[in-house]
């Protein structure tokens, strides 16, 4: 906003001094976990086309996704893709004009952390 | 753009801590935003220590004190002291409201004041609203009509009245619309919810005929779909608001008109 910041006025302060909300936080965390998925679904997808190319390319790709360090970022990702799934499912509700008040989505804001969390363990455990 | 950091002219140093108040025994702290046009120095945090024995309730009480008894050199803007003007806006405790309606008792600890996040700052807590108004100016705050003028008076049903309950309160206090981290990173061409607010204000206006007028200005992935349900904007207001829903209001109006 150039045009209006005559004689070098400062811009005051904002993500460094506004306290986080749990709105703020949930939907921030919903952008987070898209990109997180985004950036590890390619390992997945490696993997799965490493399986179908040939055994040269399977083992080392293979060897990483089920050493503890694999094991550790498919965990995360699982988490993100449960959250990030719940995150759209609220933006939905929110589409059709519903639970649009702040307590409501506060409510759905921490469902959206603790089914994240039911449901990557019981994926882990059923898959 | 999302920028996390502040230009370099406006990064904030530690300031002046002034003396405190001399055989008071109930002494809060405030540490406030200072900035001034004229000496070319950046922002700094002054620290104030006031009397609470000797001091009205509300944070706005705690700011005039300090301006009569220890610094008149602090700026702000404030008018009404009763939440009605909208003019003592500013980020008290990490969130925007009112000084005149924020109670010191809602505060723990240190009282940390700074302008609106996210604007131009004209001198210490004021910042510079010009962009601000403008955007309000842009959605047409006002009755448009086409038909002919009734004799007396637009008349308008309590059913119809209704609708711009929770609407018609805004008081322009631009709380909503510097809390919003989408009106931060796109704030020139992304309208913000205290605009939108009153955008929608006048969509559901029964007495107003250039709905579909209004509708087409904002469809715009800018000017209304920058808004992603952050919801800091609800959260904050100081007058119980809920631009988030009129936003969300507005948008299902255009998917309504469209098929």
């Amino acid at each position: 906003m150039a045009d209006v910041n005559r004689g070098n006025r400062p811009l005051s302060p904002h993500i460094m001094i506004y306290r986080p909300q749990l709105t703020s936080m949930s939907s921030i965390m919903v952008r987070l976990s898209g990109i997180a998925v985004l950036v590890l679904s390619p390992l997945v997808v490696w993997w799965l086309l490493a399986a179908a190319t040939s055994e040269t390319a399977f083992v080392p790709i293979d060897n990483f996704l089920r050493s503890w360090f694999g094991d550790l970022l498919l965990l995360g990702a699982t988490w993100a893709l449960w959250y990030h799934t719940l995150g759209r499912l609220r933006h939905v509700i929110w589409d059709f004009g519903y639970c649009l008040d702040v307590e409501t989505s506060e409510k759905m804001g921490i469902g959206m952390f603790v089914f994240a969390t039911v449901l990557t363990i019981l994926t882990v455990f059923l898959v | 753009m999302v920028q996390l950091t502040l230009p370099k002219n406006s990064r904030i140093t530690t300031g002046k801590t002034w003396p405190k108040p001399e055989g008071a025994s109930n002494v809060r702290k405030f540490q406030i935003y200072r900035w001034n046009p004229d000496d070319g120095q950046n922002p700094r945090v002054d620290t104030y220590f006031v009397d609470m024995d000797t001091c009205g309730p509300m944070v706005l009480d705690a700011l005039i004190k300090i301006k009569n008894e220890i610094d008149p050199t602090l700026t702000f803007r404030r008018s009404c002291r009763e939440g009605i003007c909208g003019s003592c806006a500013m980020n008290i405790d990490g969130i925007n409201t009112l000084a005149c309606i924020y109670g010191m008792d809602e505060i723990k600890g240190d009282v940390k004041i700074y302008p609106l996040p996210h604007m131009p700052v004209v001198k210490d807590l004021i910042p510079d609203l010009t962009h601000f108004y403008a955007q309000h100016a842009s959605i047409m705050p006002w009755l448009e009509t086409k038909t002919n003028r009734p004799a007396k008076e637009w008349k308008q049903s309590i059913e119809d009245r209704k609708k711009l309950d929770g609407l018609y309160e805004c008081v322009m206090c631009a709380s909503c619309s510097t809390s919003c981290p989408s009106y931060w990173w796109n704030g020139d061409r992304y309208l913000g919810p205290a605009a939108l607010l009153h955008a929608y204000r006048w969509i559901i206006d029964s007495r107003d005929e250039a709905t579909g007028e209004r509708l087409d200005e904002l469809e715009d992935p800018f000017k209304l779909y920058r808004c992603h349900t952050i919801m800091n904007c609800a959260k904050t207001c100081p007058k119980g608001l809920n631009p988030a829903k009129a936003i969300a209001e507005i948008k299902k109006m255009m998917v309504d008109r469209a098929v």
